[in-house]
């Protein structure tokens, strides 16, 4: 996986919660058995019109976010599926780093993304940064009146500083082993292969076909 | 200490202690599909790995197949990805439920018809529904391609422990309310998001007196209220259904006797502490229709489209560009959208059980002009099963489409899609903008919900079928 380390560059913003994968990316581009070639269908069904040209009322098609690499979004991003090629599609467009809200319901507290989206994300160096609604309220106000703003995010230090002026930061929370992970760019799987004697071990012990724990004696499937 | 059933298949899967809340989880069966395989493979071969554990990896094509003519697959980007994954199943080693295989059939239906899905086993496929397979007291995921490699080269998952709500559905569950009404109310209840981060424990009176059938179908959807997993405890209905008909992979004789032993002590204590819990009354649970672009969305079949400000949870630009794409107008009575399309099937609803709720509906009656009518069994199996009973005749005769198992319109990968602005009775699970179909409109039901709304042509109170 490539290293995330600090990027700058321009905010789009895209006002719709509750986007899920199958908008992100439809399923006739699942079909596909490459890793590649999914920017151009990010947001398809949004994003052009019924004769395969650019749809200009779709955010991402105004010339003012070209070439953007950071997306502000609402609550509840990348529900749904648990197709990766969302994330493919997101990162291959050109975006490093989404921006979502949690959200307050009473005492409960919604994360701003799907959990399975937010894994695949962590596994593809796509960072995905949760804020207050009042800070992302706050981001769209700002890429609304200054269209083509552009942000630095740094993970090092965990900020979002906005170009404006003056410039406005706000800090964001990330677990330390997925910083860890992006920052070094570390293959998952080689981690887990060194508790390869530990997986051994646990094997020994377990009938995973049966999943009877600690049955010792039960023939290896 | 008090322990969840949760607790409980976490704790005797930990391999390892990772870093705060991160732990190396053992996975017992892996399930593999030709969508999200393809780069999981090539990434194996890139690097050389190879699969840890091919004898508890599992594999069938579902989502690209044909309802037609199965064996003649005209897209060649779709067929592709099907001869794909047989040779990665034959590079690999991997069993292969193929299209000529009387087991092919939808993911998560085979995978529970074989015995596969047993109690206190952790679950994982790319692929959101694995939910499913909580029905049995196993701890199911959905999982990424990138997840999908990891388990096949370690046959392990790092996982962060996920909080856990107790969903408790009290009082008695009246037919023709059925197991889809349960869980669409609870997703209009807590929201697409409120179970985000959560692996969900159904209970209460109403679980309890379900099929297992019924269960898989509560499970099913525990995803699209945000939680990767739904769990119900094992018990009498779970064991009966797992020592009776061809489950060729559960166990037998002394071995089932010992897995039933240790499978009794799987439920959650009395007293086990949940992070959250939520109870909704099962008697009070009117059949449910769902108006807008997600299952949240959902209304009893009573109701009326709302206004763009009365709805909880969502902003008015939210219902706003949710009706605009579904067609409709605040006021408008359910029962008075009349539907196109017909879709009966997928992995929450196509099991035989439906089909026969279903053809109860349909006998002796005809689907009404004009609609098309689509009954995909969810399962090779369960095709044979309904044509030995005469399902297939009683709903052609009716005017339905009897069609091959698969995914099929629930995300219209394959032929079966809806064209733009049709407006079809699904009993899927997503009712996301183009799910089935570019600009077609899906309102999610339950199967007797869909065929009462074939015959007449709109929705209807099956409460008031007679």
């Amino acid at each position: 996986m490539t290293p995330f380390k600090k990027i700058t560059g321009i905010i789009a913003p895209l006002d719709s919660s509750n986007v899920d994968t199958d908008q992100v990316i439809p399923k006739q581009f699942l079909k596909s058995i490459k890793r590649t070639g999914f920017g151009e269908s990010l947001f398809f069904d949004w994003r052009y019109l019924a004769d395969g040209s650019p749809d200009p009322q779709f955010t991402l098609n105004d010339p003012a976010f070209k070439g953007a690499s950071i997306l502000i979004t609402r609550n509840n991003f990348g529900c749904g599926s648990s197709r990766e090629h969302a994330v493919w599609a997101i990162k291959q467009y050109g975006f490093d780093v989404v921006i979502a809200p949690c959200k307050q319901n009473g005492d409960v507290n919604i994360p701003a993304f799907a959990d399975i989206f937010r894994n695949n994300s962590a596994k593809n160096s796509l960072l995905t940064i949760e804020l207050l609604e009042k800070e992302v309220d706050q981001i769209f106000r700002e890429v609304q009146a200054h269209k083509g703003l552009a942000a630095t995010i740094d993970l090092e230090t965990q900020k979002i500083i906005l170009h404006t002026a003056p410039e406005i930061s706000f800090s964001f929370e990330i677990a330390p082993a997925v910083k860890k992970r992006l920052l070094e760019g570390l293959d998952d799987i080689g981690i887990s292969l060194q508790y390869e004697t530990a997986i051994t071990s646990f094997e020994s012990g377990h009938n995973a076909q049966l999943s009877l724990p600690g049955s010792n004696g039960t023939k290896s499937i | 200490m008090k322990k969840t059933l949760f607790e409980k298949i976490w704790e005797s899967h930990q391999v390892t202690h990772l870093s705060e809340g991160v732990s190396l989880i053992y996975i017992d069966r892996h399930l593999v599909h030709e969508v999200t395989s393809p780069q999981a493979f090539e990434g194996l071969r890139l690097t050389g790995r190879k699969v840890r554990r091919p004898t508890l990896t599992f594999a069938t094509m579902d989502h690209n197949v044909p309802t037609v003519d199965r064996m003649n697959i005209k897209d060649p980007i779709s067929k592709a990805q099907i001869d794909q994954l047989r040779q990665n199943c034959k590079d690999f080693g991997i069993t292969l439920f193929d299209l000529n295989d009387e087991r092919q059939g939808i993911v998560h239906i085979i995978g529970p018809e074989m015995g596969l899905t047993l109690p206190g086993t952790t679950i994982v496929c790319g692929d959101s529904h694995t939910s499913t397979h909580g029905a049995f007291g196993a701890l199911a995921f959905g999982i990424g391609t990138s997840e999908v490699e990891h388990v096949l080269a370690t046959q392990c998952l790092p996982q962060t422990k996920p909080k856990t709500m107790k969903v408790e559905f009290t009082g008695k569950l009246t037919y023709p309310v059925t197991a889809k009404d349960l869980i669409l109310k609870l997703i209009g209840t807590i929201g697409t998001a409120g179970g985000t981060g959560y692996v969900l424990e159904y209970t209460g009176e109403a679980i309890r007196s379900l099929s297992m059938e019924a269960r898989m179908t509560v499970c099913n959807m525990s995803i699209e209220a945000g939680a990767r997993a739904g769990l119900i405890a094992p018990d009498e209905t779970t064991f009966q259904y797992l020592s009776s008909g061809n489950r060729s992979y559960a166990p037998k004789g002394k071995d089932l006797d010992k897995a039933i032993a240790y499978w009794k002590t799987l439920p959650s204590d009395l007293d086990a502490s949940f992070d959250k819990t939520i109870s909704i009354d099962a008697s009070k649970v009117a059949p449910q229709v769902t108006w807008g672009t997600n299952p949240g969305m959902v209304m009893d079949v009573t109701g009326r489209v709302p206004d763009l400000d009365q709805v909880p949870g969502y902003s008015r630009k939210d219902v706003e560009q949710a009706l605009h794409y579904m067609g409709l107008k605040p006021g408008t009575l359910l029962t008075d959208l009349k539907v196109d399309v017909v879709f009966i099937g997928s992995c929450t609803n196509a099991r035989i059980e439906d089909l026969r709720a279903s053809a109860a509906i349909f006998k002796g009656r005809k689907v009404a002009s004009g609609v098309q009518v689509m009954i995909v069994p969810g399962s090779q199996q369960i095709r044979h099963q309904a044509e030995a009973e005469g399902l297939d005749k009683l709903f052609i005769e009716a005017g339905c489409e009897w069609r091959q198992s698969g995914c099929s319109m629930c995300l219209a990968m394959n032929p079966d899609q809806l064209t733009p602005g049709q407006r079809c009775a699904s009993t899927s699970n997503r009712n996301f903008e183009g799910r089935q179909g570019k600009g077609g409109r899906t309102h999610l039901v339950s199967p007797q919900m869909a065929s009462a709304a074939a015959i007449a042509g709109h929705f209807v109170d099956i409460r008031t079928w007679k």
